[in-house]
This record gives structure tokens, sequence and C-alpha cells, in this order.
């Protein structure tokens, strides 16, 4: 028997297997085609103070081995997550809840973050300082390290649930960024969020998603995702969750192997329903092949002379 | 939802741009209204395509080439397995028909009616069809519909074939009608609510993500609150419409 079982700042996850937030609704969804309770946590939908409709349509352009995507936060408000969708999951689901945050100010993330501190559901909160797809908000957030550590900071003093900042990888320098996070107090790393893309309709002339500029995400960065979490292991000793293209057990190895403790999957649940259950089956058999008793062993093991 | 693998059985034009397609496999769940997504090697996301008819365990299909994905399609000429999903979206329910429902459709709009009328038939209802076309060349399955038994009108818009016009033109000439079903390009949808006087429900189109709920890429206002045009329509009510 192989063990799969990781530990994120005091939670302890069955597998480091989530659906990441923003492609996997509030998680209950899924139930009804797979007992999801095989995956070892769950991101939900990020959520702001006010229910929010999101941008205009179309939100979504196809690119090749991944897609754009500018929803724009669409969300109920953190108001019915709370009262509603949050419950609704614990019901069904035993595992690790994360509860995804976004805000406009740094108030709202911290009133956010106050509200699903009450919540014993909620095993850890994701901050995330990176929406591509709002304006005055997300990811303006997460560009410069002063803003994330005034966010960090503000947050940290609202919970004592573990925080998670989920970063953009659009900056210059990732590295400082997560720095910034350490620095304010963070327990942990989230990253990749997407990555800035634009597609054109030839027939149209005009770009396909109604907002223009969107968020790329897919198999194709996961080798941009990989090297940042390899960077950021490298600079700082908070743990990780990897994300950014990953669709396979080999990929949550490779990503571990660069230093994440546990692994998010996004896009590839757009595509295939069953991608999270699908990489959970077949872990125990890739870690074989490779040789890998405990995923424990594997963590940033690249990083070895 | 379900995933299922689909065996091609035949692939046809039926006119310039419009094929269809047929698979065997298992169709259990699948209901008039409903599509299904399709995936195809070397494209990332799937295809979602309407139902226009489950017979047994054969599934019938009709779909425009408009992009890479269909184009893909129109070129399997049988034996191929393909990777879908079934039963997405809510479909039509046979329940507010009455006993004389109006069903209209524009261009690919008209393949999930035929399922629909199908259904209507088999509870004794009588259906009118309207089928809404550009031009005569382009007109298909007057016949299908009309050999299930259903009242069959065509409209086209040079008046190539049928009445002249838009479908809304033949809608005059339906001395009565207790329910509206319809599909099509939305101006088409617009024009039918306005054009209407009963209740009906009218079956959107939205540029997807997943097809399946999870990533709000379809999402449209309405009355009761957003909808995902993929999971809560593609059949919204004609009162929670907002335009």
């Amino acid at each position: 028997m192989v063990n799969t079982k990781v530990n994120l700042c005091g939670v302890e996850l069955i597998n480091p297997v989530i659906p990441a937030s923003g492609t996997f609704g509030f998680g209950y969804e899924f139930n009804d085609i797979y007992d999801i309770n095989v995956l070892g946590g769950i991101s939900i939908k990020g959520t702001t103070k006010e229910p929010r409709f999101g941008n205009p349509t179309p939100r979504i352009a196809e690119c090749t081995s991944g897609l754009i995507n500018s929803i724009g936060l669409q969300n109920p408000g953190i108001d019915a997550v709370v009262k509603e969708e949050i419950p609704k999951l614990r019901k069904i689901y035993r595992n690790a809840i994360i509860s995804n945050i976004s805000g406009f100010s740094v108030d709202e993330y911290a009133y956010c973050c106050e509200k699903i501190n009450a919540l014993k559901e909620v095993d850890i909160i994701e901050v995330n300082v990176s929406c591509p797809n709002v304006h005055n908000g997300g990811m303006s957030f997460g560009t410069l390290p002063e803003n994330v550590e005034a966010v960090t900071k503000a947050v940290k003093k609202v919970t004592d649930k573990p925080v998670f900042i989920k970063l953009t990888p659009n900056v210059t320098d990732i590295v400082s960024i997560a720095k910034a996070c350490e620095q304010g107090g963070a327990d942990g790393i989230s990253l990749i969020n997407t990555s800035q893309g634009l597609r054109i309709d030839l027939k149209k002339r005009r770009p396909v998603i109604a907002n223009k500029i969107g968020g790329f995400s897919g198999r194709a960065v996961f080798p941009i995702a990989l090297k940042m979490v390899y960077q950021v292991y490298q600079a700082v000793k908070l743990p990780i969750m990897g994300i950014g293209g990953v669709a396979t057990a080999e990929d949550v190895i490779e990503m571990m192997m660069a230093g994440a403790t546990a692994v998010q999957v996004g896009a590839e649940n757009l595509v295939n329903p069953y991608a999270c259950r699908d990489i959970v089956n077949n872990l125990p058999f890739v870690m074989k092949k490779y040789g890998i008793q405990d995923l424990n062993d594997i963590i940033g093991v690249a990083h070895n002379e | 939802m379900k995933k299922v693998y689909l065996t091609v059985l035949q692939n046809q034009a039926l006119t310039d741009s419009v094929y269809k397609m047929q698979l065997k496999g298992d169709l259990s769940g699948i209901r008039a209204g409903q599509f299904v997504n399709i995936a195809l090697d070397g494209l990332y996301l799937r295809r979602p395509i309407s139902v226009c008819d489950v017979e047994g365990d054969v599934l019938t299909i009709i779909y425009k080439v408009v992009g890479k994905g269909t184009e893909r399609l129109s070129a399997m000429d049988g034996g191929e397995i393909l990777d879908v999903l079934t039963g997405l979206g809510n479909g039509y329910f046979t329940d507010f028909a009455g006993d004389k429902p109006l069903l209209i459709g524009g261009g690919v709009g008209v393949p999930p009616l035929y399922y629909l009328a199908k259904l209507l038939i088999k509870e004794g209802k009588k259906p009118t069809v309207i089928l809404g076309f550009n031009k005569a060349e382009e007109v298909f399955y007057k016949e299908e519909f009309e050999a299930l038994g259903a009242t069959v009108l065509v409209s086209t818009v040079d008046g190539s074939f049928g009445i002249k016009g838009f479908v809304t033109d033949a809608v005059k000439q339906v001395p009565e009608y207790s329910h509206v079903y319809t599909c099509g390009p939305e101006p088409m949808l617009k024009a039918v609510y306005n054009a209407t006087t009963t209740g009906g429900h009218y079956s959107f189109e939205e540029r997807m993500g997943c097809g399946f709920g999870a990533c709000m890429g379809c999402s449209c206002k309405t009355k009761y609150g957003n909808k995902r045009i993929c999971k809560d329509g593609p059949v919204l009510d004609k009162e929670e419409i907002i335009w």
C-alpha cells in the first residue's frame, strides 16, 4: 500500500488532488456523477461580498490545449455561500473544504474571510488576489508585493483558519510576490491562476470574448505553472498548492516534485468531468511505477542536488 | 449526465453545410431538447450538439459546419468511436403542450423539435410545425416531420420555398395553437416571442465551456435569477426571458 496522504497546515488530506476554484462549482453538483469523497479537498467557486452576474457573454474561447475564460467572478455573494452553498456541500462531503475569496478592496477581503471564519465546515481559506477578469480588483492586488502583503495581513487578522494566497502568473517576479505573502503571515500559497490571453474571431474580426482579454488555462500552461511552483518553493518556506494545466496523475507527481504539497486540477474538469476521480484512481499505480511509497517523500525532491 | 462511447453509424449531407449523423450506444436518460457534448481529438473543448432523435440505441444529431469541430465531424464516415457526454440541459417538457402545440424551428434550430414532435404525437397531441430557412436549398427535414403526422409549414426568407418571409409570417397562417416550443437564432426567438400569444418554451444557444454547469461560461439573466444555458437551460420558459 502506498501513502497518498498529505498534510496542509494541519489539515490532513486523504490525497493531494483538489478541483480548482471556478471549475467545480460548489462541489455538490459533481456528486451526481461520482462520489466526491474520493477527493482530498475541493476549492469552491470564488466568492465576493456582493452577488455578481459576472461579465457579458461570450465568456469562453478555445485555444490549442486550453481555453480562455472571462467569467468575471459570477457568484451568489458571501451570505448565500455561507448560508446555503457550503452547508450543502458539507452535508455530503467529509474531506477538506477550501473556501475561495475575492474582493475589490482590502476591507472586502477581510469582510468575506471573517464570515468564512465563523464556519466550522471550512478547513482552509484561499484568497484570490489574481482574477484577471475583473477591473479594479483581483489581479491588481496580486501584481504588487505591498498590496499582497496588505491583503494577507488583513485577512490573517480576522481568521484562525489556514490562509493560502492564490497568485497570478501575470507578474515580472513571482518570487517577490510569494515573499510578500510570507511577510504578511500567509500559511500557504496557491499558484498559478490563469495567464492573460486573447483570441480573435477571423470572420467577425473581433475578439471572441465579449470582455476581449481573458484568462488562459489548460494543459498548455503546465510547464509555466511548474516553473513558478519550483521557483516559489525555493524562495519561501510556505506549503504550496500547485495549479495550472494538471490533467494526469503524472502531472500531480511532477508538481509535487517541483515543490507542491497539494495539487489543484482546473480546466481539465471542464472537458472531462471525471478528471479528478480518474487522477485519484491512477495515482497509486503511477506512484508504484516511479517507485514512490509515500507522496511526502517527493515534495520538492527535484531541488535536491 | 453520462459519459459514453458512441459509434458513428452514418453521416450524410442534408444540404451544402448541414449534416445528419447517427450514432449507436447507451442513450438511456436522454430527453427531447437536450444536447450531447462531443470530444474530438486535437480540439480542447467538446462540441455541444442538440439531440434530433433517439430511437432505441441510435442517436440522430444534425449539425451545421461552422468551424473546426463540425468540419471534423462532417468528415467522419462511420466506425469512429466518440467520447460523448449525454443527457445535458433541461430539455423540453410535453406537460405544457395542450392539444395543439406549435413548434417553430429556424435553421439548425429545427433538429431538437423532431424528437419533441414525435413524443407529442405519441401522446395524442396535434402539433403544427413551422420550419424557417433562408432559401429552398437550405430546407431539410420537412418530409420527416410530415411522416410523423405533424402539420408542416415551411417559410423561406427569399420565398423560394413555401411561405415567403420569416417563421412569424407562417405563424399568421396557424388558426389556433395551445403552446409554443421553439429553437433558433436569438433574433428569431425574439420575433416569435412577440408574434405569439400563448406561453412557450424557448431554446437558446450560447458559447459554452464545459456544457454541464461547472464553469459559468454560458450564463444569462432571467426574471428568476441567473441561469446557465447549458444546465438550467437551454430551454427557458417564456415567462422568465429577459431580452
